[in-house]
């Protein structure tokens, strides 16, 4: 009985909001350094940006991310894209950010992500997820997991993304 | 039914009536997951037996958000809880609501939240679906931002499985950035300063109905309202980032301490270096006394308050993660460094793609502490602590990580681990003693064309102790964009128990598309501690099938 009430709430509410754009919730996260910033400020002038939730113990998450590493300035250069990295590292882990970046000599913005407010609002369930923020902030494509290969998706929704086209789902 | 139909009309009309106008400028949006099991009965491995045959849990969030605005329910059901999940989660309902809102620089919450202060040795409210654990806080909560100064308070019950914790939970949380602070007359928000520098202190505190409880023979009088304090500090120049916090906890008995009154106290620090191609990082802590419940009889992972990180190396690869630590929130020292770093392309070691190094050490002691005689320790002390002395190692663990990538097609990674693990105290249990074990591992990926690829494990655990050794293969194969094959097998070759010397294999197939992850496998899994954060869960063996499906929307 329980079940289906909320299965009635949710079709009527998602039936509601049919269309309407997907925006990033606004969240206080941390730089590395400690600086407090609010997601609903992310912002790259017009270009798209790619969100990408992570954590030092997740190793699909560090493939995912050494491997756009390896092509980030030519990806910059042919989209304009820039890469945000969400840690959601808590405490434990969280201090082992900066050493972990820098050593593999990443040139991402990097936040933290502590006690996964951001993670939890977005709506990820398992690392690696990423979101593809058009121009105009809206989220239009996500995609979860990673496996070696998995980059050229990213490359063909940004290109489709500067070229206004929806992105097939 | 009626109920039902008045709901449903409700919603509809809810739904014609706002859609047009003031919720058409707000979205929803949410997750789904939900994990199934079928079980086959497998004495041999020493599956319990599953009645229902088959298990079903998941969830479902959904969030309302409208400028400055938000409210969102889960749906959660376990029906029954899998195997290894406390069968107290059993049953569905909502048990996680809230509604925000913002206003200017004050924000407030009321419902259910999650909430940390500093790094949550003193306060923190978190989920960690995968263990089980959900101890959200209902009630109250505000925030409010001032030039720099960030300020927090919270009231509220704790979630404990459907149902509420027994004490009220009270904090306050102040976090200074200097930075901002001293930008206030510039007309900037930030000062430029390249020393950043972040101070903060809370006060959390419990209040707890009944002034007696019965600890064996004796009748003890206990304190209705527990306080803990806490200052932090953190320092970030260029390179290097410095923090610490220290936390003081007053006399608590509870049924994890064995209803001692000592006071808690804890004391951590952080610091990090890096630079482009190196990371160097240590942590190190001291924790005394220091579980903080808001029931004193709640036991197990039951209720926590306060989350007591656990400075060790999080291992991934399956045998490297056999033997993983788990925090002990009534004493411990533990300390972890590690060194990550890239050696230049085109260098001998480096090679034409480059190659990585990462190092890690992390230990865990006891205190240094003597018991007092039960029939002069008067006020029920339980033990005296040696500041500066360490007792009994707990856990050990260090490792070597090299990966090497020999052309755009092939890359291989290899580890080395020896670890010490005292299973009696780690899991809570007596006579298994303390494992020692080396752990080996390659892997090797194998890049085809587009979205194909195959990756091999090989991995090797070799032990005297528990169980004996262990070898296991693993291979993934990448068929196209969304499908993903996997196997692997886990051989208990060392077992002195020749019949247990048994294989552990399980196949899946993966489905990933966009935003939704759809998993099927089939397999035998073996009893372990599987761990997040320190914190950790008992999984007993099983046979079957399983599913699994997330999705995000």
């Amino acid at each position: 009985m329980k079940t289906i009430s909320i299965f009635l709430l949710t079709f009527c509410f998602l039936t509601a909001f049919q269309g309407t754009g997907k925006k990033i919730p606004s969240v206080q996260i941390q730089t590395l350094e400690g600086k407090n910033v609010n997601t609903s400020s992310f912002s790259n002038g017009g270009k798209p940006m790619l969100i990408s939730f992570w954590a030092t113990w997740c190793s699909p998450c560090k493939k995912e991310l050494n491997t756009i590493a390896e092509v980030y300035d030519e990806w910059k250069k042919e989209t304009g894209v820039k890469l945000i990295a969400i840690s959601i590292d808590d405490s434990k882990s969280s201090n082992k950010v900066a050493p972990y970046v820098n050593g593999k000599g990443w040139e991402f913005e990097e936040y933290l992500d502590v006690n996964s407010d951001f993670k939890r609002a977005i709506g990820v369930n398992n690392p690696p997820q990423t979101f593809l923020v058009d121009g105009k902030g809206e989220i239009v494509w996500q995609h979860v997991g990673f496996k070696d290969g998995d980059e050229a998706q990213y490359i063909e929704a940004l290109r489709k993304v500067i070229k206004g086209e929806k992105i097939e789902h | 039914m009626k109920k039902l139909f008045l709901i449903f009309l409700f919603l509809f009309s809810f739904r014609i009536i706002f859609s047009q106008n003031i919720l058409s400028s707000g979205e929803i949006h949410g997750n789904f997951s939900m994990d199934a099991q079928y079980y086959n009965p497998d004495s041999s491995i020493g599956a319990p037996p599953v009645p229902e045959k088959m298990r079903m849990q998941g969830y479902s969030n959904l969030i309302y958000t409208n400028g400055n605005f938000s409210a969102g329910a889960r749906y959660e059901s376990y029906l029954n809880p899998l195997t290894g999940f406390d069968p107290r989660y059993k049953g569905s309902g909502i048990p996680y609501r809230f509604a925000s809102y913002k206003v200017d620089k004050l924000e407030v919450t009321v419902g259910n939240y999650y909430e940390q202060f500093g790094s949550g040795m003193i306060l923190r409210a978190y989920e960690e679906k995968g263990l089980g654990i959900d101890n959200s806080l209902d009630g109250f909560r505000l925030k409010y931002v001032f030039h720099g100064i960030y300020l927090k308070g919270i009231v509220g019950t704790q979630r404990n499985y459907w149902g509420k914790g027994p004490g009220i939970v009270r904090g306050i949380d102040t976090e200074v950035h200097l930075n901002e602070l001293l930008a206030r007359e510039k007309d900037s928000t930030y000062h430029p300063s390249k020393t950043e520098i972040t101070f903060g202190g809370s006060f959390v505190g419990k209040y707890q109905d009944g002034r007696q409880v019965t600890s064996g023979t004796s009748t003890l009088n206990v304190p209705q309202n527990v306080g803990a304090g806490s200052g932090r500090i953190g320092i970030s120049r260029g390179k290097i980032n410095l923090n610490g916090e220290y936390v003081y906890k007053s006399q608590d008995p509870s049924a994890f301490n064995n209803y001692i009154y000592k006071p808690g106290q804890a004391v951590l620090v952080n610091a990090n270096y890096s630079e482009k191609g190196f990371g160097f990082y240590f942590g190190a802590k001291r924790i005394d006394n220091m579980s903080f419940k808001s029931d004193r009889n709640a036991t197990g992972n039951d209720l926590n308050m306060n989350y007591i990180p656990s400075f060790t190396k999080q291992n991934t690869y399956s045998l490297l993660a056999f033997y993983p630590y788990a925090t002990q929130p009534n004493g411990e020292i533990n300390y972890q460094s590690e060194i990550e770093m890239k050696i230049k392309k085109g260098t001998f070691l480096g090679g034409k793609y480059g190659t990585d190094l990462a190092f890690n050490v992390s230990q865990a002691y006891g205190l240094d502490t003597t018991h007092l005689n039960p029939a002069t320790d008067s006020s029920r002390l339980g033990y005296k602590a040696n500041y500066m002395g360490i007792g009994k190692l707990y856990f050990s663990d260090f490792n070597i990580e090299v990966s090497h990538k020999f052309s755009p097609k092939v890359k291989v990674l290899v580890v080395y681990a020896n670890e010490i693990y005292d299973k009696d105290v780690i899991q809570n249990e007596s006579g298994f003693g303390t494992v020692y074990a080396n752990v080996g591992l390659t892997e090797l990926t194998y890049h085809f064309k587009g979205a194909k690829f195959l990756r091999m494990e090989f991995q090797e655990l070799y032990t005297k102790q528990d169980f004996g050794s262990w070898a296991m293969v693993l291979a993934e194969y990448g068929a196209g964009e969304h499908w993903l094959l996997s196997a692997f097998d886990q051989y208990n070759y060392g077992n002195d128990n020749s019949a247990a010397r048994i294989h552990y294999y399980t196949a899946a197939v993966t489905y990933l598309k966009d935003a939704t992850r759809i998993s099927l496998g089939y397999g035998k899994q073996r009893s372990g501690i599987f761990c997040v954060g320190g914190v950790c869960r008992y999984v007993p063996a099983s046979n079957g099938i399983s599913l699994s499906v997330t999705t995000t929307f």
